[in-house]
């Protein structure tokens, strides 16, 4: 059995897998399907606007990768942490940001939650426990687990904190030293790896030489779980699952979902280097479609419902462009152009 | 009674405990072992589970800590050494460096970076390396050269809401004592005039305040009357205290103990030369470590960097112009 094909729990830690709320129910996978088509459409809605030269910027969409990202950002809550990375549209809709908010950033309104200093994925609003990425992979591994430390201290319970990473991301530094110290301090820190088979354009036979990379799980001493990234219903029950073993202080969960980039690597890229053969593949299924057969199959919706779902997001998305495209953008006059939160300490210019 | 330097780091940070809730020390060493120069000494057990041993990871040290900043929390973070800054370096000037501007969102970070030369430590363990995280914007960037200024200034960082780069040197940390310490202190950003004279104008901070002194005290048995500026903070940098200076002496020798390709002194004489040009007599100059890695041999090590002989060579040479 292929590794992707099999949700293995790590033999040597084996965490059971059913506590209260992780297991699959009709509710919740509606909700994260919902989630995933207003995150694939308002892509689609941003890749087109960028072809058309709208976009400020670069656009990098998660096609392919929405339920691995939906099922980390429905399965937190409030008073949780969420840093996610470039692919993590439905996650962070599903995590409660809003449509306009990430719209905003896209289109250049200075009224988004970075008015212009900062662009589209590396958008966030850190105060309500959404983290910023900066672009540096890993960085904000050990920033989620400083997070916890700090919510510890501050005495608060049952929170967690959740980060999401490439494959490429996983060889850095950072990404070894904030998963080790949230091992140390057993932090409520779940590190959820997309495995899309491409760092940009470079494979993983480039990247790394496990079989897995669900084995680093036993190096740190953290539990480890991998799973099929193209299963809705797979990643909401794995994810879930981890994101209560951790609240309920089991420490770090590394989880490594196998999946496929469906697309290039930013909007500018075509991916002629994307293998066909795995294209064809299990791994290269859409997750959507693979989302939506599940759901009619079981009963759990119907067609008439998803068209309906479909409209109501691409009515979502259009009202929310719309809106943005009417707002200003920022004005070099009216930034302060001061870097520090001590305003009289920011430096003035000199020598000019 | 009668403190040192870095006694007086040790008291500062007591005080930033005792006094406010959400600081908390995390470095390697630092928890019962007191830290490597024994600037947490005891305060472990003072403070029972908020003086924490980190890993030996800088990037993850100084990542957390500006998680913890968002959640509300003020660490101060100990590097072993100014010089393993570097290995936290992507975190410090592309994360905390950035977060308020981009965010809105307040990064108070005190790191602590022991700093500058000793005899026999070498390339790897005397880095002076406050040019390097002056050049970003969104840092602050203290270099105390009293055993007053280090505590007052300590307590400041971990007060202001920005990340602080706080250069303590090491050279200082035994050979500073004060009587006592202080109860008040200037302004962060306001320099010091650490000596009066009306002949020159010699800028220095850190450690080379003490050179500049020392040389002060050597020329004035020959009549001249030199004046030191201490900059205390070299970000932001109190351009008006040394044009101010300028203005009375009209001669300016920059000393410094980093390396010389840009950096402080040259900053301070790039801004002199456009704002000040008129108040000069005599051409600026700057003096710095030489443009190799500190040496390790004391021989080495002790004509690599400024010292009073050099600074007074230099000083003799503008005053004869
Ligand atoms: C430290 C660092 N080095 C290089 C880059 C440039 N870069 C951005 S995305 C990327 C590829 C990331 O691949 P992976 O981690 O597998 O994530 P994916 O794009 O496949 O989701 C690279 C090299 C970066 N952002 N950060
Ligand atoms: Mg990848």
């Amino acid at each position: 059995m292929s590794p992707h094909k099999l949700r293995a729990v790590l033999q040597a830690l084996s965490p059971t897998s059913s506590t209260k709320d992780t297991g699959l129910n009709r509710e919740k996978f509606r909700q994260a399907f919902r989630w995933m088509l207003l995150a694939r459409l308002s892509e689609e809605k941003y890749a087109n606007l960028y072809r058309a030269g709208k976009i400020q910027g670069g656009v990098f969409i998660g096609k392919g990768q929405e339920a691995l990202s939906v099922s980390v950002g429905i399965s937190l809550r409030k008073g949780d942490i969420f840093a996610p990375l470039i692919r993590d549209q439905a996650g962070r809709l599903a995590f409660g940001e809003s449509l306009l908010d990430a719209t905003r950033t896209y289109l250049g309104s200075r009224l988004g939650p970075m008015r212009g200093r900062d662009g589209n994925v590396h958008r966030g609003r850190p105060r309500e426990g959404y983290f910023a990425m900066i672009s540096h992979l890993g960085a904000m591994i050990p920033t989620v687990a400083g997070a916890l430390l700090a919510k510890r201290f501050k005495g608060e319970k049952d929170f967690v904190g959740a980060t999401c990473i490439g494959d490429g991301g996983t060889s850095t530094g950072a990404f070894h030293e904030g998963l080790n110290l949230a091992a140390v301090e057993k932090l409520p820190l779940v590190l959820v790896v997309a495995n899309n088979h491409y760092a940009y354009s470079t494979p993983t036979s480039r990247q790394f030489v496990c079989a897995d990379l669900v084995e680093k799980a036993a190096g740190y001493g953290v539990e480890g779980y991998s799973l099929d990234g193209t299963s809705l219903s797979e990643c909401l029950e794995v994810v879930g699952n981890a994101v209560e073993r951790a609240r309920s202080g089991n420490g770090p969960q590394l989880i490594v979902a196998t999946l496929l980039r469906l697309g290039g690597h930013g909007e500018h890229d075509d991916a002629h280097y994307i293998d066909e053969k795995l294209k064809q593949s299990e791994v290269g299924r859409d997750c959507l479609k693979l989302a939506e057969k599940f759901l009619l199959e079981k009963n759990w919706g119907t067609k008439a419902e998803l068209d309906e779902w479909r409209a109501d997001a691409l009515r979502q998305i259009e009202d929310a462009v719309a809106t943005a495209q009417r707002e200003p953008h920022p004005d070099p006059n009216l930034d302060d152009w001061r870097p520090l939160a001590t305003q009289h300490l920011s430096e003035g210019h000199h020598c000019e | 009674m009668s403190i040192t330097y870095l006694e007086a780091i040790r008291e500062a940070q007591a005080k930033a405990l005792a006094d406010d809730p959400r600081v908390y020390i995390y470095g390697q060493d630092v928890g019962n072992f007191g830290g490597a120069f024994k600037a947490t000494k005891n305060l472990a057990k003072e403070f029972p589970g908020r003086v924490i041993d980190a890993p030996l990871s800088e990037d993850a040290i100084i990542g957390s800590a500006i998680g913890a900043a968002i959640e509300g929390m003020r660490p101060i973070i100990e590097m072993q050494y100014a010089d393993f800054s570097t290995c936290g370096l992507n975190q410090i000037v592309n994360h905390a460096a950035t977060l308020f501007w981009r965010t809105q969102v307040a990064c108070p970070i005190t790191i602590r970076l022991p700093s500058g030369g000793t005899a026999g430590s070498g390339p790897f363990h005397s880095q002076s390396m406050e040019a390097l995280y002056a050049t970003y914007p969104g840092l602050i960037v203290m270099t105390p050269a009293t055993v007053e200024d280090v505590y007052s200034m300590l307590l400041e960082a971990v007060a202001i809401d920005d990340p602080v780069i706080f250069c303590e040197h090491k050279y200082l940390y035994y050979h500073l004592k004060a009587e006592a310490l202080p109860t008040e202190a200037l302004p962060t950003g306001k320099a010091r005039i650490a000596r009066p004279g009306r002949d020159i104008t010699v800028v220095a901070y850190s450690a080379m305040v003490h050179e500049a002194l020392a040389m002060a005290e050597e020329l004035a048995t020959e009549g001249t009357e030199v004046e030191v500026v201490d900059l205390r903070s070299v970000k932001p940098l109190d351009t008006d205290t040394v044009l101010a200076s300028v203005a009375r002496t009209g001669r300016l020798l920059a000393v410094g103990e980093a390396w010389p390709w840009g950096g402080v002194t040259a900053e301070v004489v790039a801004r002199v030369a456009c704002e000040g040009f008129d108040l000069l007599d005599a051409p600026p100059r700057r003096l710095n470590a030489k443009e190799t890695p500190v040496p390790f041999h004391p021989n080495l090590w002790g004509t690599h960097r400024p010292t009073a002989r050099s600074i007074a060579i230099a000083v003799r040479d503008i005053l004869r112009q």
